[in-house]
């Protein structure tokens, strides 16, 4: 009889090549090709995975250390008009103590502001963790020349941004230039230098499954370190099945290039259960290696309370109010 | 010792889910088939006819949206509702119509069976009405009953109840919405019922019930050019007038012919449009 | 910075136990028969012992139905559709399959549990499909109950009488539903016989026709084992025999009723063709094939057991599928986040590995999950073999377990052919975003379903059946009304 074979322990999961290799494109035609073989998301699949990732149910030791993991991997996020520097402090001081009573809540990943407010921002968080990210390049509609949309990032820079979050042109996206989305972000890509740069999509305006996944190979192709779903300010934000195919797209990216590239979520992640789908998706998507605030984050302001909540609800086993958190 | 006094209710209209009173501010008494006193009635204006139009329009893409087994799950819900206030609904009809407590009883339990027969075919029209059609090519050809979209009901002037739901349940249940206007002078079991859509799970604006005076709203719905379909069960004698009317906009118009009853489908194929897809067959 | 590690396992946040608990089932140490709307012992008095597959431990006995018991029932059926069945209105059997389909949606937690423990499958599955399709479908022919007239089956279709009933052990609240819903709203009366190891969710939904107030007798069952069930096909009081369960028993069934008057409708076994084209979106091909295959345990008739992909996609397809295989979480059935629970038998469990080993011995290449399965219980690791030829065992017999045979295919004409190449016809998967090339597919499919993109999808508006070995008869739809009618 045969030896029985089992799956090898090696050839589990993700596998990631040591060496990094990105495909190079010699002109739109071909960069669009590319994508093209990549092939379709049906839509209903998508929506049934999720749906079945979203009935696990987290328990004891695995809610506390979600509940610890998702607080780490917020980007603290305020993006208003009505922006003060005394916003910002208190936003800061929150990313660095979430809960000043506590000191084993972990601080959270970054905070989120426009590029005028970078340099306050990096001044009151210091040599803290957290990071300094900014919108740039004519956040949020994208709607400027290729030299302001630099000029936008090159302030933030100076300003002392750790991290960049920009916007694609969902114009030239949805008008099929897609060499022109590819050149800015390359751009932005190579005024950013090793500044993380975070590629919004603006899922919500691209509408379908498909052009989220060809947007999140673009975008990554182009030299994004993380791809992002939406800047906040449209109808419809971060979801789970969108999260889904950006995640199997990097997944997939880095199993092509050896580069691996992160995902963030942004708007619409208020609660604690909606931050433990996501990580269920992207535990048993991605895997291990993007269960940390390096290839995961939330952008989000009203969630990292509710993180608290339940955090504080985990060791006392009773519900808590709200004010027993800063409003920030 | 004193007598207790009554906490009178007044019967407003029912527009997107909500209560409110006439936008014109007016009420009206209604009476008992005896002539004495029922209710104070909210006397619906031609503002309020076009607010429901819109609370409908918007309603009716979500209840299409909804499962045929949803919409069926809801129907019956709404039938549990009426089942646990029957009492109420009974007292109504027997005051209104003028009949005696046995009968308004039979006439509610009749209403209420009738919700739940058309709970039942919410997921069987579709199958009943649509089907595959055998073109000649290479061609996967299918045919579907839709919805007309919003419907006008001018119900039944003289059945309160049953005629009121006869009018409201068949175009909802094939994924209608409905705007209709209660029987003027006997509207308050038609207001009863459609007060419990609201704990049935029925998305606000599905059922809207505007009440008043038949002559002065009816023709403002039926000329209203986002009606989809009119049904002028309760119009009378300006019955020919509305349906000329409604040419304007191309509506379906649904009128009352003798023997309807034995074609208990009539109502359910008025308010439904056949939409056929054609789809290649080829390696 | 530091290069990450070069693999990233998945499921790596290790999910601490999430049980669900057993108290809710409520079960009796013991269960009779239900006779004419009450629990009655067996005349005999023998019982069975109905085990939890995945720890050995009995759960509940059961009354072990013998042929005299079993004329009892038809007795009792009988007697209700003379006396109350047949002079009930359309629109009275509806309201009571109404009330059914709500008490089971009211007692759904219960009933999961029941079938979860009873059946072994995820707590995950019986929750989430067998219990609330079961209501569905009482409520899908509720509504039929009384718009018999608009079924397309003449202006005055009859009931039958007295229809005989059995079931399978895989799903068998769902099972129970399929048959009783509209063979009762057709106003027939039923004899029931559960799977010998899973009678208990048709007790409890035997405890739901009392709380309905079903008329006596109108539903009977009669739990036992091989001979309970031939005594009910046997019983010349029956006009209908439904049976739902393998080619070979369907085979015996046939025989025994030929010659009689009795009507009959078989749902039998299956050897599902997963069809892959190279163009079809390949994360959600991954889902639908383990869906297909896994779902259950695999044990499902309609199973998607061959996968046959287009070779210029096949390495990349079973690479996919292999990493996600692995990541299947297979154990103790109750808890929340298992996705492939306990093999329901010692017997089925013998038959799985047999059939393997014809796997290995016939030289296919064979993938098992690396999980860890529990000690006690009955287990078989998800399992592939790739490198299958439609010659072998694995790609012709119905293995009824989690364990997939892929095979390839270079054109259509060919992937139609090779589907088409079994005894069986029940269901077939056609995964490609072009649309006229599945229904030119579709259309050359010798199976009673066909799912696109999609597998293992039921609705009680969907007529479900086979053609060929995998039997006659549709369940589901407007269709599913023919068996129980005197057309």
């Amino acid at each position: 009889m045969a030896p029985l074979r089992t799956i090898e322990a090696r050839d589990r999961g993700v596998l990631v090549p040591a060496r990094i290799s990105v495909p190079t494109f010699a002109d739109g035609g071909e960069l669009r090709r590319f994508v093209y073989a990549l092939g379709g998301v049906d839509a209903v699949g998508v929506q049934g995975r999720v749906a079945t990732l979203g009935t696990r149910s987290l328990k004891r030791a695995t809610k506390t250390a979600a509940i610890d993991l998702a607080i780490s991997m917020v980007d603290l996020t305020t993006l208003e008009g009505a922006d003060t520097p005394g916003r910002v402090s208190s936003l800061c001081a929150k990313a660095m103590r979430p809960d000043p009573r506590d000191p084993s809540v972990p601080s959270a990943a970054a905070v989120c502001v426009y590029p005028d407010l970078v340099a306050h921002a990096r001044h009151v968080l210091g040599d803290s963790s957290v990071a300094v990210a900014s919108v740039a390049t004519a956040f949020p509609s994208g709607r400027a020349s290729l030299d302001v949309k630099l000029l936008d990032v090159r302030d933030a820079l100076a300003a002392g941004a750790d991290e960049i979050d920009m916007v694609i042109d969902r114009g030239a996206f949805l008008a099929g230039r897609w060499s022109q989305v590819f050149d800015e972000i390359a751009a932005v890509k190579a005024t950013c230098g090793a500044v993380h740069l975070k590629v919004i999509l603006e899922t919500g305006e691209l509408v379908t499954y498909d052009n989220v996944k060809r947007a999140s190979w673009l975008a990554m192709l182009a030299g994004a370190d993380f791809i992002k779903t939406s800047t906040g300010k449209v109808g419809v934000n971060a979801t789970l099945p969108v999260a889904l195919v950006m995640l199997e797209a990097a997944r997939d990216f880095a199993e092509q290039t050896g580069r691996l590239v992160g995902v963030k979520v942004a708007g619409g992640v208020r609660t604690t259960k909606d931050a433990l789908k996501y990580l269920v998706v992207v535990n048993e998507t991605t895997g291990a290696t993007w269960m940390t605030s390096q290839y995961f984050r939330f952008g989000a302001s009203s969630l990292l309370n509710d993180l608290l909540m339940q955090r504080l609800t985990q060791r006392t086993g009773a519900y808590v109010r709200p004010d027993e958190f800063s409003g920030d | 010792m004193s007598e207790r006094l009554d906490v009178k209710k007044t019967y407003k209209l029912i527009i997107n889910g909500a209560f409110p009173r006439s936008e014109s501010g007016r009420s009206y008494p209604v009476a008992t088939a005896g002539g004495d006193f029922l209710a104070n009635v909210a006397q619906g204006s031609r503002k309020d006819v076009r607010d429901a139009v819109v609370a409908a329009r918007a309603a009716q893409a979500k209840w299409w949206g909804a499962s045929a087994y949803l919409r069926g799950q809801v129907l019956y819900r709404w039938a549990e509702m009426a089942e646990s206030r029957r009492s109420e609904l009974a007292d109504h009809v027997g005051l209104a119509e003028g009949l005696k407590k046995k009968d308004a009883q039979l006439s509610v339990a009749r209403a209420i069976d009738r919700i739940v027969w058309y709970a039942g075919w919410t997921d069987k029209v579709t199958q009943v009405l649509g089907g595959a059609n055998p073109v000649a090519g290479p061609f996967f050809n299918f045919s579907l009953p839709v919805p007309s979209g919003v419907i006008g009901v001018v119900a039944h002037q003289e059945s309160s109840l049953e005629g009121f739901v006869e009018s409201v349940a068949a175009p909802i249940c094939v994924g209608n919405a409905v705007v209709a206007l209660a029987s003027e002078h006997r509207p308050s079991p038609a207001v009863i019922l459609t007060e419990m859509t609201a704990t049935s799970d029925f998305p606000g604006g599905v059922l809207n019930v505007v009440t008043g005076v038949t002559a002065e709203l009816a023709g403002h719905l039926v000329a209203h050019e986002d009606v989809d379909g009119v049904d002028l069960t309760g119009a009378g004698e300006s019955s020919d007038d509305l349906a000329r009317r409604a040419a304007g906009s191309i509506k379906r118009v649904y009128r009352p012919r003798p023997h309807d009853e034995e074609n208990p489908l009539r109502r359910l194929r008025t308010f439904v449009e056949t939409s056929t897809v054609w789809h290649t067959i080829g390696q | 910075m530091t290069e990450p590690s070069h693999t990233s396992p998945l499921g790596a946040l290790a999910y601490d136990a999430a049980p669900e608990s057993a108290s809710i089932a409520h079960l009796a140490p013991s269960y009779g028969l239900f006779l004419d709307g009450q629990f009655t012992p067996a005349g005999s008095h023998a019982q069975f012992a109905s085990l939890n597959p995945a720890t050995e431990e009995t759960l509940a006995t059961v009354a072990l139905a013998s042929a005299s018991d079993v004329d009892r029932a038809v007795v009792s059926a009988r007697r209700a559709y003379e006396r109350v069945w047949s002079k009930t209105t359309g629109a009275e059997r509806a309201k009571y399959l109404f009330r059914i389909a709500r008490l089971i949606q009211e007692r759904s937690r219960e009933l999961a549990v029941v079938e979860t423990l009873d059946n072994g499958k995820p707590i995950r599955e019986s929750r989430d499909v067998d219990v609330p399709l079961a209501a569905a479908h009482f409520f899908y022919y509720a509504g039929w109950a009384d718009k018999l007239e608009h079924s397309g089956f003449g202006p005055h279709p009859r009931p039958l009488g007295v229809a005989g009933q059995i079931i399978p052990w895989n799903f068998p609240l769902l099972m129970a539903a399929w048959k009783l819903a509209p063979a009762l709203a057709a106003g027939n009366t039923c004899v029931l016989k559960p799977a010998e190891t899973t009678p208990l969710s048709a007790l409890v939904l035997a405890e739901i026709f009392q709380q309905a107030g079903l008329p006596d007798g109108v539903v009977n069952i009669v739990t036992g084992d091989g001979t309970t069930g031939a005594a009910l096909v046997d019983h010349p009081g029956v006009d209908k025999i439904a049976f739902t369960g393998s080619t070979a028993v369907g085979r015996m069934i046939q025989e025994r009723v030929a010659g009689s008057a009795k009507r009959l409708t078989l749902e039998l076994g299956g050897k599902g063709a997963n069809i892959v084209f190279e163009d079809a979106p390949i994360d959600e091909v991954i889902e639908g094939i383990v869906d297909g295959i896994f779902f259950n345990q695999g044990h499902v008739c309609c199973a998607g057991s061959r996968l046959l992909v287009q070779e210029s996609v096949a390495d990349e397809v079973l690479r996919r599928l292999l990493r996600r295989v692995d990541q299947l979480r297979v154990g103790d059935p109750m808890d929340k986040n298992t996705d492939v629970g306990a093999i329901n038998s010692a017997a089925q469990l013998e038959r799985i590995r047999e059939l393997a080993a014809w796997g290995e011995r016939e030289g296919a290449t064979r993938y098992t999950s690396a999980c860890a399965l529990p000690d006690k219980g009955y287990w078989f690791a998800p399992t592939v073999f790739a490198d299958v030829a439609q010659s072998h065992r694995i790609a012709r017999d119905e293995i009824f377990g989690p364990v997939l045979s892929v095979l390839t295919f270079r054109t259509p004409d060919e992937a139609v052919a090779k589907a088409n190449n079994s005894k069986y016809g029940l269901a077939c998967g056609v995964w490609s975003e072009k649309g006229s090339r599945t229904l030119w597919v579709a259309q050359r499919l010798r199976a009673g379903v066909i799912w696109a993109n999609t597998y293992n999808k039921f609705d009680p508006t969907s007529p479900f059946g086979g053609v060929r070995e995998s039997g006659f008869g549709r369940e589901g739809g407007r269709q599913g009304l023919e068996a129980y009618l005197d057309v």
